[in-house]
């Protein structure tokens, strides 16, 4: 049907960027996951399993890995958390200002990463507008002196010391894993509202109504026909937030801290100042296999819980 | 609870008891009304068919019945409860969608068991009322089927048995056979009728074709522009429609534009004897009642009963039995008469009818 030349023209393009840019790229990370480095700093081409028992054998690679997938479960849920609602009313309910707020809910998708991670660094600081905000509210305080106040127990010098105290910033705001759920929280929210709106907005509203006309409360029709017909979306935007967050390492390295590391920024520094490449190969094929068996999995489920 | 006897466009209920009453509903979208005062009363166990136009307001009166939709100003009841003021989840009320709305991750079963289930049925008697009602509508071999797998035909019945499972005290159906092809649309006509009789609920039956309203309805409630235009028996709207919009909606007729006085009626050529009060009038004479005249037996006048007058036949379509003739009276009247099996013919005849059965109608409500 299309002549020869014009398969290869649309062919070749797409098959030469995958070999180039994805295959060979994930074939030498496989190779050096295998291969180790001299004491004289040359990388050895001996195949062996060295990497893997080093990840086994050094409890902090783990911790982080866990901790990456720990921080990747709990934005997952807040975005879904979060996404969802917002989803849900513009797709039902938000009638007239729908346009409107569609566009402010992708809004921050147009700012730079990195615009909005220095953002929170403002925001969280010691020194930032969060602090200085609950500073002005005296919550910070009201936090002390309650604290300074059950601490001396009943005595009312406690009292008066209490009023005495200077401003003490929150510190655990930022530089903590708490900081890097919630910026990444921030950025990939949006990234599980599309879909689930997508979703949302292909529930044919006349099974809505046939639920209420048979008897369902509002309540009982989101659990048995808007939340099963928008599983879709859910599946996919969950997807999204995940595996982004899993593995992301510019929120830890802006706003983490030494306690919100997360396993890429274990990969960036074996490429980089521990000079251990096959290290780091290591630690990315073990990254790489488990986005991907989720991936496998996330699509069966996606498949299982769409309708035509 | 029934509406003041004396309200000048109520509609009643005949017979039997009054089930739901509406009563001077209005119902607007953004300024535009959709509905106008619409007073309604249906008797328990009646085929009730709202006949309209698109844009009539049919629909939107059943979506307010259903519930879907609120209304500006009146009041809906169903035997002593007010049911407009209720969700529609708790109305005494199921529909069966143009759409069908069959739950697509839902099986047949389930599909049906739905409402048993949203009401708090006991889970004990849902298997059994489900399998009486899916055998109802012939569907008991599909109760494991996925919707995706069957016919429009086939959700149409899942549709219904989903409705009727539930023991409604109204049926609402929006257009439900509009869907289907002409022969199934038949066939589902016909259950559709004895269904009802079965089951004994009132139906509600929303549709554009006045053929399937004379064919299944106890009573058609005819609505124009968001308002009735007239309420009754099929035979009753034919026979003596009240409006000209009536008389041109159900059944083919012609509109006689007359002038009456001392007592006779007259539109351009043809006159005849009309009672009621003089001046300008609407008739309305089915093509059915136009037969051609017989030639007066010599020495006898014409009949003096019948109207006569004189037209050239420019068209004739065969129509089996009848055949309907296109005649031109003069002075740009054209009269359709429907006139059994004569023949070709051709050239200026002279016609008549019983000035019986020219029915003085009303113009009807403005669009």
């Amino acid at each position: 049907m299309y002549s020869r030349a014009y398969k290869s023209v649309v062919t070749i393009p797409p098959l030469v960027w995958v070999i180039v840019f994805l295959l060979v790229p994930y074939a030498l990370l496989f190779c050096y996951s295998f291969w180790s480095v001299s004491p004289s700093g040359l990388i050895v081409h001996n195949w062996n399993l060295g990497n893997f028992a080093e990840m086994l054998r050094q409890p902090m690679y783990l911790a982080t890995l866990l901790r990456s997938l720990r921080i990747a479960a709990y934005v997952t849920i807040l975005a879904l958390l979060l996404g969802y609602p917002v989803a849900y009313y513009l797709s039902l309910h938000a009638s007239k200002r729908r346009d409107l707020l569609y566009q402010l809910v992708i809004i921050p998708l147009w700012a730079s990463y990195l615009v909005r991670g220095y953002a929170w660094k403002t925001i969280l600081g010691t020194d930032g507008v969060l602090n200085g905000v609950l500073n002005f509210l005296h919550v910070t305080n009201a936090l002390l002196v309650l604290q300074t106040h059950l601490n001396a127990s009943f005595s009312s010098h406690a009292w008066t010391h209490g009023w005495h105290v200077t401003f003490v910033p929150l510190s655990f705001l930022l530089y903590s894993p708490f900081a890097v759920v919630l910026m990444l929280t921030h950025i990939y929210t949006p990234f599980v509202f599309l879909p689930v709106y997508a979703s949302l907005e292909h529930v044919p509203r006349n099974l809505i109504e046939a639920s209420y006309d048979l008897g369902a409360s509002p309540w009982k029709t989101f659990r048995r026909v808007v939340l099963p017909l928008s599983l879709p979306g859910i599946v996919a935007g969950a997807t999204f937030a995940f595996v982004l967050t899993f593995g992301d390492f510019l929120a830890p390295l802006l706003v983490g801290g030494p306690s919100g590391i997360m396993i890429s920024n274990i990969v960036a520094s074996e490429f980089g100042a521990a000079y251990d490449w096959p290290l780091g190969a290591a630690i990315s094929l073990c990254m790489l296999l488990l986005v991907v068996s989720l991936l496998y999995f996330t699509e069966r489920l996606e498949r299982r819980v769409a309708f035509s | 609870m029934s509406a003041n006897p004396d309200e000048p466009n109520i509609a009643p209920a005949p017979g039997g008891s009054t089930l739901l009453s509406i009563q001077n509903v209005e119902k607007g979208f953004g300024g535009r009304k959709v509905l106008r005062g619409i007073s309604l009363e249906v008797a328990a166990g009646e085929f009730l068919t709202i006949l309209g136009e698109s844009g009539s307001g049919k629909t939107t009166l059943l979506r307010l019945l259903a519930g879907f939709e609120m209304l500006d100003r009146g009041e809906i009841f169903i035997g002593d409860e007010r049911l407009d003021t209720m969700p529609a989840y708790r109305r005494p009320v199921n529909t069966v969608f143009q759409s069908y709305a069959i739950f697509p991750h839902l099986s047949v079963f389930e599909n049906v068991a739905y409402g048993l289930r949203a009401r708090g049925v006991s889970k004990r008697e849902i298997p059994e009322r489900v399998g009486r009602s899916l055998e109802m509508v012939k569907m008991s071999e599909f109760s494991g089927a996925a919707p995706a797998k069957l016919s429009g035909g086939q959700q149409q019945r899942v549709a219904l048995a989903r409705a009727l499972v539930n023991r409604p005290r109204v049926l609402l159906l929006d257009e439900p056979l509009s869907a289907l092809d002409a022969n199934l649309r038949r066939q589902m006509q016909l259950e559709l009728k004895s269904l009802q009789r079965e089951v004994g609920i009132t139906f509600i039956f929303v549709t554009h074709d006045q053929e399937e309203a004379m064919a299944l309805s106890d009573r058609i409630a005819l609505l124009r522009a968001g308002l009735l235009e007239q309420v009754a028996t099929p035979r009753e709207i034919y026979a003596s429609p009240e409006t000209a919009y009536a008389a041109q909606f159900i059944g083919q007729t012609n509109l006689l534009r007359a002038d009456v006085h001392d007592g006779l009626a007259a539109c351009r050529t043809i006159t005849w004897r009309a009672t009621g009060p003089a001046g300008r009038a609407i008739f309305s004479l089915r093509p059915e009642h136009i037969r051609l005249a017989q030639p007066a037996p010599p020495g006898k006048l014409t009949d003096a009963t019948s109207a006569r007058f004189k037209g050239t036949i420019t068209n004739q379509t065969f129509g089996g039995a009848a055949d309907l003739l296109e005649i031109d009276c003069g002075d740009g009247q054209l009269i359709r008469a429907r006139v059994a099996s004569p023949g070709e013919l051709a050239g200026e005849r002279e016609f008549e009818f019983d000035p019986s059965c020219a029915i003085r109608v009303r113009e009807g409500s403005e669009p």
